[in-house]
């Protein structure tokens, strides 16, 4: 018994010098984030190469598990920093009341002005429909286009999924009331509904779908990684929602400094040169390097279509019924 | 005469427990904001409907096939009992996939039907949630009813042959005494699976029409954080199951068809049509289980070879995982095994109670219970194996269940009169008679808890990554080609844990 206490001592003194050390700095992330394939490695390396600390990502399932997870733990969480909430899940994550301001960042440069106190862009894309070159012929240039036509495509559940649920944001910004009569008119395109992108992806790629809900930047995957110039995204006209990837500093956090730190961190080049080829998004700062080559191929739509994080919050439910009502028939 | 009076106090027991919770809920769903409404109402309807079709339908289709199976010796026979585990332990989204290489809008039947000028309707809607459900739950029903059959002493075969029993009478007095006592339990197991189906109903089900209960659950948790509406949705869902225990339960549970030589053997089985049509199903059952498969198969081989690194420490984390809850589940199985034929039925009730939890509800509440003490980081593979143990104890109960109620029918009586004690009874009782049915139980809970991923998702694993994260991982990052080598390895893994266990006897028996 007195061993086992001098040995809970030891690792405690232990542990006590350990931490006074170097200092850890917890970020809450969504797990592809921190996957071999993923930022994060790269990430991490980078940030400990300059803050003399131990930059320790959490993963947890997608953003909409990060923000459940952030609201079953409050106040007691130990994270310092969530990075990976999508603008859809902003409002809900600032009602939580867990955040503290942002520290002085320099502004993003996104097609749409940002300037909101607590939460800071890191990467952003444009949602659009991504197809096969040569197996579709007549590429649709608006939603009218696409009900119109007999092209199959496969969506993601906006119940379950984050690009799903900016697929409804989209319709709704481009269409207002006119929205549910869209999404009866595409009722009869849609293959089916998956509860997640990658399953979607997959069964695109796999042939059951001609067109798949993705982003305008999923392209430049297949070129730069795999060599495949045969998949492009359709430019609508009229306009395609963004998604922005926002990170944020937790007001009870430990490590405010540190945390400010990183925050300030995510705004350089040494971390906005990672996002291109692991998230396949667009940087939310610029990069001195610029894009990775390939990227220029990539469409880039006239119009970017976004509610802003209170308005998207108070459209949710009814757009939400709207499209149920209207698919369920 | 007792007995039956326990049985009917057992019911009545479990209809309060049923009004204990209906009771609550009603109120809950009056008082909360919104309430049912009619699109919720849609949704249980929907899901009621697809499990009692779906569980009817896998065991209506298993009869006939295990009798086959059992009846008829062939090159291969025991190959194919082997693969007809297969199906059931495939992760959901892998076995979307593989389906509709096959019955897809592209898939292989499409294909063949295109070449002779056909259109072959859509697979998406209610007939696909059906056939995706029939797929990956018939052949565990062939199974549990396979070992019903095996469970008949040969000296009733015998017996029948000697009276002259034609096979309608053979059926009639024999099989179907057998088929009452496993087949309601196996259309129960069925039933509760597809009840919380929903990545499998959803993509397959062609769109919101096919909302599931269990879909409800997961948009209250993660995008409305509404606790209650969860805690709502997840109580209706145990309910719904329970009324199907409640169901279940007044059914007969007559047993024993005494004692025999410990040998089971295939006895005069019938020539003619009857021959043909034995064939006939093992074949077009085969296929059917088999195309898919084989696509996987096809599809995921030549990229296991050049998997990352990374994927191999999880897979040995992964069957890590695996053993234990199938050792954990298995156990627990045995025990209330043995209790629900000593106090009743309420313990075969508490045993299918996992099926009737939403594993997202259960992931959801063990973090909350954990988070206080300790970071959910550090225990979730400790969850991981008791959560994937937990959820596949029912299996492992269902496949024990029939068995160990014979024994206990035709030697709890020796039993009591040597007094054995439970490690005695085991090892000189249940182990020589039912190495069978717990290889089987060990390979299904292995194979089943090597792909579950739900539970998981919010604890942030620190320990190491799984091979079902693994996967996840590469499907994000637009690497669908190792995604589906890293899927077959998961099955392969699965399968290869499941057929070590699945004892040879089982089958040749």
């Amino acid at each position: 018994m007195r061993k086992i206490t001098f040995f809970a001592m030891g690792f405690s003194v232990l542990a006590t010098i350990g931490q006074a050390k170097t200092p850890v700095l917890n970020v809450l992330t969504y797990d592809s984030f921190t996957s071999e394939w993923g930022p994060g490695p790269m990430v991490e390396a980078a940030f400990e190469a300059v803050c003399a600390c131990d930059l320790v990502f959490q993963g947890a399932g997608d953003g909409a598990a990060l923000l459940a997870r952030l609201q079953l733990e409050g106040i007691t969480s130990d994270a310092d920093v969530v990075l990976g909430l999508d603008t859809n899940l902003i409002e809900a994550a600032r009602d939580t009341g867990l955040f503290a301001p942002l520290p002085q960042l320099p502004s993003a440069k996104l097609p749409i002005v940002w300037a909101d106190p607590v939460f800071a862009p890191f990467d952003w894309g444009w949602f659009s429909f991504v197809y096969e070159q040569g197996t579709v012929s007549n590429v649709p240039q608006s939603f009218v286009e696409l009900a119109a036509s007999d092209l199959k495509i496969v969506i993601q559940d906006p119940r379950s999924s984050t690009p799903g649920l900016g697929l409804l944001m989209w319709v709704k910004a481009a269409y207002g009331d006119g929205a549910a009569q869209i999404w009866a008119d595409l009722a009869d395109n849609i293959v089916t509904v998956t509860p997640d992108w990658s399953q979607s992806y997959g069964m695109f790629l796999a042939g059951e779908a001609d067109m798949v809900l993705s982003y305008t930047t999923s392209p430049a995957y297949h070129l730069i990684a795999e060599g495949d110039e045969s998949k492009a995204a359709a430019a609508f006209s009229e306009g395609h929602y963004m998604q922005v990837e926002v990170a944020g500093k937790l007001a009870a956090t430990d490590q405010p400094q540190l945390a400010d730190q990183f925050l300030t961190f995510m705004t350089s080049a040494a971390f906005q040169e990672v996002i291109p080829q692991t998230n396949w998004m667009y940087p939310a700062y610029a990069i001195p390097t610029g894009l990775p080559s390939g990227f220029e191929q990539m469409i880039t739509p006239e119009v970017s279509l976004m509610f802003d994080p209170k308005e998207a919050s108070a459209l949710r439910d009814a757009t939400l019924s709207e499209w149920r009502a209207a698919l369920s028939r | 005469m007792a007995r039956s009076a326990v049985s009917l106090t057992l019911v009545g027991v479990t209809a309060v427990l049923g009004l204990l919770l209906i009771g609550p809920l009603a109120a809950v769903i009056w008082r909360a904001d919104q309430g049912l409404t009619a699109l919720d109402i849609e949704a249980v309807r929907f899901t009621l409907w697809q499990a009692a079709l779906s569980a009817s339908l896998s065991v209506a289709l298993a009869v006939p096939l295990a009798r086959a199976l059992y009846r008829r010796r062939f090159y291969g026979r025991g190959a194919i009992i082997s693969l007809l585990g297969a199906p059931f332990l495939l992760p959901a989204i892998v076995a979307v996939l593989a389906l509709l290489s096959v019955f897809g809008r592209v898939g292989l039947l499409a294909q063949g039907a295109a070449m002779l000028g056909l259109t072959l309707p859509s697979i998406y809607g209610a007939m696909g949630v059906i056939l995706a459900h029939v797929f990956l739950n018939m052949p565990f029903a062939v199974r549990l009813l396979l070992l019903g059959w095996q469970s008949i002493p040969s000296e009733r075969f015998r017996l029948a042959q000697s009276l002259g029993f034609g096979p309608p009478a053979l059926f009639l007095h024999i099989e179907l005494p057998m088929l009452r006592l496993v087949a309601p339990g196996a259309v129960m197991a069925i039933f509760m699976i597809c009840l919380s189906s929903f990545a499998v109903a959803l993509t397959l089900g062609g769109g919101p029409r096919a909302t599931t209960v269990e879909l409800s659950i997961y948009q209250a948790l993660r995008f409305d954080f509404n606790l209650g509406a969860a805690a709502a949705l997840g109580l209706l869902q145990s309910t719904l199951c329970l009324a199907a225990l409640g169901l279940a339960a007044l059914l007969p549970t007559q047993h024993g068809f005494g004692i025999g030589l410990d040998r089971s053997l295939a006895l005069g089985a019938p020539k003619g049509w009857r021959a043909y049509a034995d064939f006939a199903g093992i074949f077009c059952a085969t296929v059917f289980l088999l195309l898919p498969l084989g696509v996987l198969f096809y599809t995921g081989l030549s990229g296991i070879g050049s998997l990352p690194w990374v994927i191999w420490p999880a897979a040995a984390r992964s069957v890590g995982v695996a053993l234990c809850a199938a050792f954990l589940a298995c156990f627990a199985a045995l025990i209330l095994a043995k209790a629900s034929l000593r106090y009743g039925r309420f313990y075969e009730g508490v045993a299918m109670l996992p099926l009737a939890t939403s594993s997202l509800v259960l992931g959801t509440g063990l973090f909350l219970i954990i988070h206080p003490f300790f970071s959910p980081a550090r225990a979730a593979l400790s969850v991981t194996i008791l959560t994937n143990g937990f959820l596949s104890l029912p299996f492992a109960f269902r496949i024990l269940l029939p068995d160990l109620r014979r024994l206990y029918a035709d030697y709890g009586h020796q039993m009591t009169l040597y007094d054995l004690g439970p490690w005695a009874a085991f090892r000189f009782v249940i182990w020589p008679r039912m190495r069978p049915a717990i290889g089987f139980a060990l390979g299904v809970t292995a194979a089943i808890s090597m792909g579950d991923l739900g539970v998981i998702t919010l604890f942030a694993n620190a320990d190491g990554t799984t091979l079902p994260m693994m996967i996840a991982r590469l499907l994000g990052a637009y690497k669908m080609q190792e995604a589906a080598s890293a899927a077959l390895l998961l099955v392969l893994l699965s399968f290869g844990l499941f057929w070590l266990f699945d004892s040879r006897e089982g089958k040749d028996a």
